[in-house]
């Protein structure tokens, strides 16, 4: 409480604090083509966000504290009527490292279709089913800067559970996710101190980093059959095992070419397995004389428990095509399709946004489900879920 | 490689001060650049705060708001951090750069919604920097080695005795064919640059305007005009402060400072 109290008069006090809010609000509407596979689905989704932003720093910059609280109302889905504190961080930099303590996020990785590599985070499912928004990590980050790279101590002491969308949502399941009854593999549940370690360094052309994990897996499994849940709605039930993992992420940028490679070696439930992502990204800068450029996208996807994997990714093609206008609009289309190399099921999306006003941005996202087995067990759910959403979002 | 190119000149330059007539337009126009080069020297570090104002064709105008921390490495081109703070969808958004004389630069850019730093490649010299006229390679460091040089003649330019120099640019993917520049006599610096495009027709006109010493010795301009010929788009380049001798060091420049910038 006191904690809060200080934050509060730090806040109010501070003789700067207009120039130090900023954030967005942002207007969303989805519209699915087709009924949901349940009766409980709905075909369209209205919804608000907003997402504030309170910036501070002091000692020539050497000390900062940040808060961005987040808070999502939808329409129909209870579960994705969400809040959540993204950072609640204060931040010490000194000569040759950096402490930062509290809430935050931390990204580690290249790759463009899935990201192997990182795990601090939970990822905010009910967000966006492509798994780039995520759950503020409480966290002890201390930084180590040398010439020889960086190293990255984490100290991650509370764990967050992954958000799920709810019976009435779509991108589910066909049986929702219970996640009022969770099970962990450690005793100290969501208490379980969690261990992370990372170099990262940047060699001429070469950005390389290596990283290694000790504690609960942000993936969940599932139980295997169906249980009630606290309404009575048969559904399955996340469990979190304890993993250990090393990874690996390396690019190499080389003119136009970007050069990239993720892998992992994960240990968990008795098990242990490998994982990569590996590709490039090429850029044809200019074209047709004009100041557009267009990038092409090419990852292959692996997984070596095949088609045992927890990921529909384990022998997989992406392929995107991402055109920048470099306009004052900053205009930007990116097209891509992830392709199983075993069966026919496709994965479309398209991402498009541009600047309409001086503080408003446009974003049409859609997403379609082809090819998609009635039998296939982690696709299946979605296969009536083509989508498009148009977002609004206000700029402050 | 500045400075081999610095020693060279000065042997040149002592062994044509008994035969001052057999300087050729090229050694003229190295010499100016050289000089403009040495009378730059040693201003450590700067900070800055810029606004940069985009015109279309119909004069429709839209504003980026930018912050700007640069460290001078000597032999080398220099290191730079730049942050947006508008408009306002980018705000957080930091580039990160290591300009080279003649290898490619280093460059990182930083998105603050997905907390990452991504490396890019710095092969986009001719693309335009946020949206604007001013292009990669408008705005990094200007290094000797950069170019061939050529005096043409000397010139008036609002009553300002001028060099006019033509520059060929030497490293890989300039999206000019040559530079025409007027250099201020007494300054060293441009008043006014031209830019040829790849099929060596004129695409840009850029002017300097409002210079201002600093710390006794370096001139920096207060505006920026960047006009485009073949798409009749342009862009104001305001420069709102400058502030030499910072103590920044490199570590002031490196990935983590990156991911903290504001």
């Amino acid at each position: 409480m006191k904690f809060f109290l200080t934050i509060t008069l730090l806040i109010c006090s501070s003789s700067l604090w207009a120039n130090e809010w900023s954030g967005n609000i942002s207007f969303d509407t989805k519209y699915f083509s087709q009924d949901g596979l349940s009766a409980s689905q709905f075909k369209e989704y209205g919804s608000i966000s907003f997402q504030p932003e309170w910036f501070h720093e002091w000692d020539g910059g050497k000390q900062s504290f940040t808060f961005v609280p987040f808070t999502r109302w939808d329409q129909h889905d209870e579960k994705r009527t969400h809040s959540d504190i993204r950072e609640l961080s204060w931040l010490k930099v000194f000569k040759e490292s950096e402490l930062r303590v509290g809430t935050g996020k931390v990204y580690w990785g290249v790759s463009e279709s899935q990201h192997l590599v990182d795990v601090i985070n939970q990822t905010d499912l009910v967000e966006n089913m492509d798994g780039e928004d995520k759950l503020g990590q409480p966290m002890i980050n201390y930084a180590l800067i040398n010439d020889w790279g960086t190293v990255d101590f984490f100290v991650l002491p509370y764990f967050r559970e992954r958000t799920f969308p709810g019976v009435n949502g779509r991108l589910r399941t066909s049986y929702h996710i219970d996640t009022d009854n969770v099970t962990y593999e450690s005793s100290d549940k969501q208490n379980h101190i969690d261990y992370a370690l990372r170099w990262s360094h940047s060699l001429g052309d070469w950005d390389i980093g290596l990283s290694h994990f000790n504690g609960t897996s942000r993936d969940p499994a599932f139980t295997t059959t169906p249980t009630p849940d606290n309404n009575g709605v048969l559904s399955l039930r996340p469990i979190y095992y304890l993993m250990q993992q090393t990874g690996l992420d390396i690019q190499a940028t080389k003119d136009a070419w970007l050069w990239k490679l993720e892998v992992i070696n994960r240990s968990i439930n008795n098990d242990n397995y490998n994982a990569a992502t590996a590709g490039f990204e090429y850029t044809f800068y200019s074209i047709l004389e004009s100041s557009s450029d267009i990038g092409l996208v090419v990852e292959y996807l692996y997984d070596d428990r095949n088609s045992k994997a927890s990921t529909p990714f384990e022998d997989d093609l992406m392929l995107g095509l991402r055109w920048t206008k470099n306009d004052e609009n900053d205009t930007s289309v990116l097209v891509g399709v992830i392709a199983d190399r075993d069966d026919s099921s496709r994965l479309y999306s398209i991402e498009a946004s541009r600047r309409v006003a001086e503080n408003m941005k446009l974003t049409i996202e859609a997403r379609l489900f082809t090819g998609i087995a009635a039998n296939d067990l982690l696709l299946a759910s979605f296969r009536q879920d083509d989508f498009i959403q148009v977002e609004l979002g206000y700029y402050f | 490689m500045k400075g081999i190119i610095l020693l060279f000149s000065l042997i040149a330059f002592s062994s044509l001060a008994g035969a001052a007539l057999a300087e050729t337009a090229e050694e003229k126009g190295l010499a100016i650049a050289v000089e403009a080069d040495k009378r730059d020297q040693g201003w450590t570090d700067q900070e800055t705060t810029s606004k940069m104002i985009l015109r279309n064709s119909q004069g429709a105008e839209s504003t980026r708001e930018i912050r700007g921390k640069a460290l001078e490495v000597e032999g080398d081109g220099d290191k730079s951090l730049t942050i947006f703070d508008t408009p306002r969808d980018v705000k957080g958004t930091a580039f990160l750069s290591f300009t080279h004389t003649l290898k490619a630069d280093e460059q990182w850019l930083y998105l603050p919604a997905l907390k990452r730093v991504k490396r890019i490649s710095s092969s986009n010299k001719s693309g335009p920097f946020m949206g604007s006229e001013f292009s990669f390679e408008d705005i990094s460091s200007q290094e000797v080695a950069k170019y061939k040089y050529k005096f043409i003649k000397d010139d008036k330019i609002n009553d300002r005795e001028v060099f006019v120099i033509e520059r060929i640019p030497q490293y890989k993917k300039s999206g000019y064919t040559k530079q025409i520049a007027w250099i201020d006599k007494e300054m060293y610096q441009p008043l006014k640059i031209e830019f040829y495009d790849r099929k060596k027709s004129l695409l840009k006109t850029l002017t300097q305007h409002d210079y201002k010493q600093y710390l006794n010795k370096y001139w920096r301009p207060g505006r920026l005009e960047m006009v485009n010929h073949q798409t009749s788009k342009s862009t104001t380049l305001l420069w709102k402060s400058y502030k030499f001798k910072n103590g920044f060091s490199s570590r002031d420049f490196d990935r983590n400072s990156l991911k903290r910038a504001r």
